[in-house]
């Protein structure tokens, strides 16, 4: 095991990174040390990302530790683009945080210097910038370690060195990507971000001067914002069916609410009962910290919504409220609990029908459609998976005669089948695949199961297991 | 006699007043067995909480079937389904097709699992306010079932909304409820098909109590898929009076024989 990070005292007191746990604890024996856990710490870079959101929608990921924001014409809203900078570092530091961060005209030119100036290069200007570029190391271009090693023993250490040379030969000596890498470090080769989320098609926001520590408050905010941007909907003839608010804590973190209705909406008081179901049904309540500072509300989509004129029979209101109702039971239990049913067309059972949230716009089908006298031959309840019971056949691919089923066992009186479903076996790689011999069976005291032999005697199984698959009425 | 009787009616009137709206025949939904019809009165009243019991929760098959038959019953409109998750696990996931072939349309069906008791009753709060639906089945899945102001509750919103209740017990026992009807069902062996093939749905009905006045009484239905309505189960050929020292292969020996079974 060798050490990943080290904390700044432990750096004075001369430990490295990768240096083994062992001599590390040689040196100092009651070393503090913890396991390095990657998914956390990206979780965490995305927490701090969203709180970046309040500078600039363009917020992109350099993962494991890196951010690089576009702030292109949203600086001077924070005092210019030092005044953005330092209240990032200031939020950062309140987090406990320790960040280097630099600004340059493309972003592989800020990552670089960020990571790999020595002095940190505050109040720069134009000529400084590029003065400080030419200086990195050429370890920013981030080669492989032969590649470093070998442009050192060339004498070029610095990224000046290499970027007055011509970049074919840099490129024909070590690779396409290296040249490319410098041109859009010291070339001034400018690339997009890609931003983490797509532009919204409403972004409302509020700030405040003095943080606000309730969450009552920080709802009545959001009310004032969606009443903003229902009259821009409706002066548009949209409405929304996602609305997104994001409350910013004063420390940098952010805390999202997200609503999700059937129909396109802009309905003040339906939106904010939405919200208000949304904040009772968080498992962990919103901790509002030190307060926070900017409440924003977006609308990721408009849809066509056309105002609304009130039927003199009530249907469409009624329908409204069938879809109101949905609305709130998903939001409060949760998109997938609140589901219909729709068909799908596979022989194999438990394919035959999907459940899909009851918000979602509905995939509609026929179902299949049965001979009139027939008993239904397919259950009304459906387990998944299929439960396994003790089975006794007179022969082994016969009907059952009885089974054990949550330790009662059933006398079966009446069967129909086998009725036999051919595994998918075309989607396998060995082309096998076990059949199922389903039966539709009465017991003694008229209870209908729905049973299945898994794979068909002395052809593909020696003892085929037995399984139930569902409960007729 | 003569001078009581206006008083007396004074008051039945009140007490009809007390139970809320007259019952007008539109009002009603019909299961479609006449002889049944008629004893509870022209059928059982929409917007009131009807609830049923699971003779034994072996029969929560049965039960699920009664609760959408009568919902196919009450009308065309949208149903809700709301169950519990240990209910889903219990008698597992609703399955479209069957449903279908049951004769409801499962695009008028919205399943809701709630996690627990509290999450069920609370959106079924909700749901029994909404005008717009047919028909709300609850399925609690507690020992002790629904206590007496949460039925009260459900009750007078649906007597508001219109909405048909319909409470499905698999576990519980009968217990003071605000119930309008109460049902126990239990399967029952159903008409032998060909080759000894299991017939159309049946069950064996038990009226426990009626708001109407209705006495108790017992029947024995089966359900046609083909009208939508119930209809009286043939008395013969019912599996159950099999002796019960008979051979257990029962399709075995149906293949000789074509006849109906009997004792």
């Amino acid at each position: 095991m060798r050490l990943a990070a080290v904390s700044p005292p432990a750096l004075v007191l001369g430990l490295t990174p990768g240096l083994s746990l062992a001599d590390a604890r040689a040196r100092i024996p009651d070393l503090a040390v913890a396991g390095v856990d990657p998914t956390a710490d990206s979780a965490w870079l995305e927490r701090i990302a969203d709180g970046c959101d309040r500078y600039t929608p363009m917020v992109a990921l350099d993962p494991p530790e890196g951010l690089i924001l576009d702030i292109s014409g949203c600086a001077h809203l924070f005092g210019g683009e030092e005044g953005l900078r330092d209240d990032l570092a200031a939020r950062l530091a309140r987090l406990g945080m320790a960040a280097s961060s630099a600004l340059a005209d493309t972003p592989d030119a800020a990552r670089a210097l960020a990571r790999y100036a020595h002095s940190s290069p505050s109040p720069l200007g134009e000529g400084d910038v590029t003065s400080t570029l030419k200086n990195l190391p050429i370890e920013s271009l981030e080669l492989d370690a032969e590649d470093g090693v070998a442009l050192r023993r060339a004498g070029l250490k610095r990224i000046g060195d290499l970027a007055a040379r011509p970049s074919q030969l840099i490129s024909a000596r070590f690779g396409e990507a290296a040249a490319d890498r410098l041109g859009r470090i010291a070339g001034g080769r400018d690339i997009r971000i890609a931003a983490r989320r797509p532009e919204a098609a409403l972004v409302l926001e509020r700030r405040f001067a003095e943080p606000i520590g309730r969450t009552e408050a920080a709802l009545a905010a959001i009310g004032e914002l969606a009443r903003q941007a229902a009259h821009r909907m409706a002066e548009a003839h949209r409405g929304g069916r996602r609305f997104e608010a994001r409350l910013f804590r004063t420390d940098g973190l952010v805390r999202a609410l997200r609503i999700e209705t059937g129909l396109p909406v802009r309905d003040v008081p339906l939106i904010m009962r939405l919200f208000t179901e949304r904040l009772e049904a968080l498992a962990d309540p919103v901790d509002p910290g030190f307060g926070f500072d900017l409440v924003r509300l977006s609308v990721p989509m408009f849809e066509p919504l056309a105002p609304l004129q009130l039927p003199l029979e009530g249907g469409a209101l009624a329908e409204g409220e069938l879809a109101q109702l949905l609305d709130r039971l998903s939001t409060r239990l949760g998109r997938d609990r609140v589901r219909r049913l729709a068909p799908r067309d596979s022989h194999i059972p438990e394919q035959a029908m999907f459940a899909f949230p009851a918000i979602e716009a509905g995939a509609t089908g026929s179902w299949p459609v049965q001979e009139p006298g027939e008993p239904p031959l397919r259950p009304t309840h459906l387990f998944d998976p299929p439960q396994s019971i003790d089975v006794m056949a007179g022969v082994p691919d016969g009907p059952p005669q009885r089974f054990r089923w949550r330790r009662h066992l059933h006398e079966v009186v009446l069967a129909e089948g086998p009725e036999r479903i051919g595994a998918l076996w075309w989607r396998r790689a060995d082309n096998r695949g076990f059949s199922r011999d389903y039966y539709r069976v009465e017991d003694r005291e008229g209870r209908r199961f729905w049973l299945f032999r898994h794979g068909l005697y002395g052809r593909e199984a020696e003892r085929p297991a037995w399984y139930i698959h569902g409960l007729f009425a | 006699m003569n001078e009581s009787s206006p008083p007396l009616a004074a008051l039945r009137a009140q007490v009809a007043a007390l139970d809320g709206a007259k019952l007008s025949d539109s009002r009603r939904f019909v299961l479609g067995v006449e002889s049944l019809d008629h004893r509870l009165g022209g059928g059982l009243p929409r917007a009131r909480l009807h609830e049923m019991f699971a003779a034994s929760t072996e029969d929560r098959g049965a039960l699920a079937g009664l609760a959408l038959m009568l919902a196919i019953c009450v009308g065309q409109g949208p149903l809700l389904w709301i169950r519990q998750e240990s209910g889903v696990r219990a008698v597992g996931r609703l399955y479209g097709p069957g449903l279908a072939e049951l004769g409801l349309d499962p695009a008028r069906l919205v399943e809701i699992v709630a996690p627990d008791e509290a999450g069920l009753l609370r959106a079924a709060g909700d749901a029994v306010r909404c005008p717009a639906l047919s028909a709300v089945l609850i399925e609690p899945m507690g020992a002790r079932g629904l206590d007496l102001t949460s039925s009260r509750r459900l009750a007078v919103a649906a007597e508001k909304s219109g909405v048909t209740i319909l409470l499905l017990h698999g576990v519980a026992e009968p217990g003071p409820s605000a119930a309008y009807s109460r049902w126990r069902v239990r399967s029952r062996g159903s008409a032998r098909l060909d080759a000894g093939a299991p017939g159309h749905p049946a069950m064996e009905l038990e009226l426990l109590r009626h708001r109407g006045g209705v006495p108790g009484l017992r029947i024995c239905l089966e359900w046609n898929r083909d009208e939508l309505a119930f209809r009286e189960a043939a008395l013969s050929g019912a599996p159950f009076s099999l002796p019960a020292d008979g051979p257990a292969g029962a399709p075995d020996r149906d293949r000789g024989g074509g006849d109906r079974l009997s004792a």
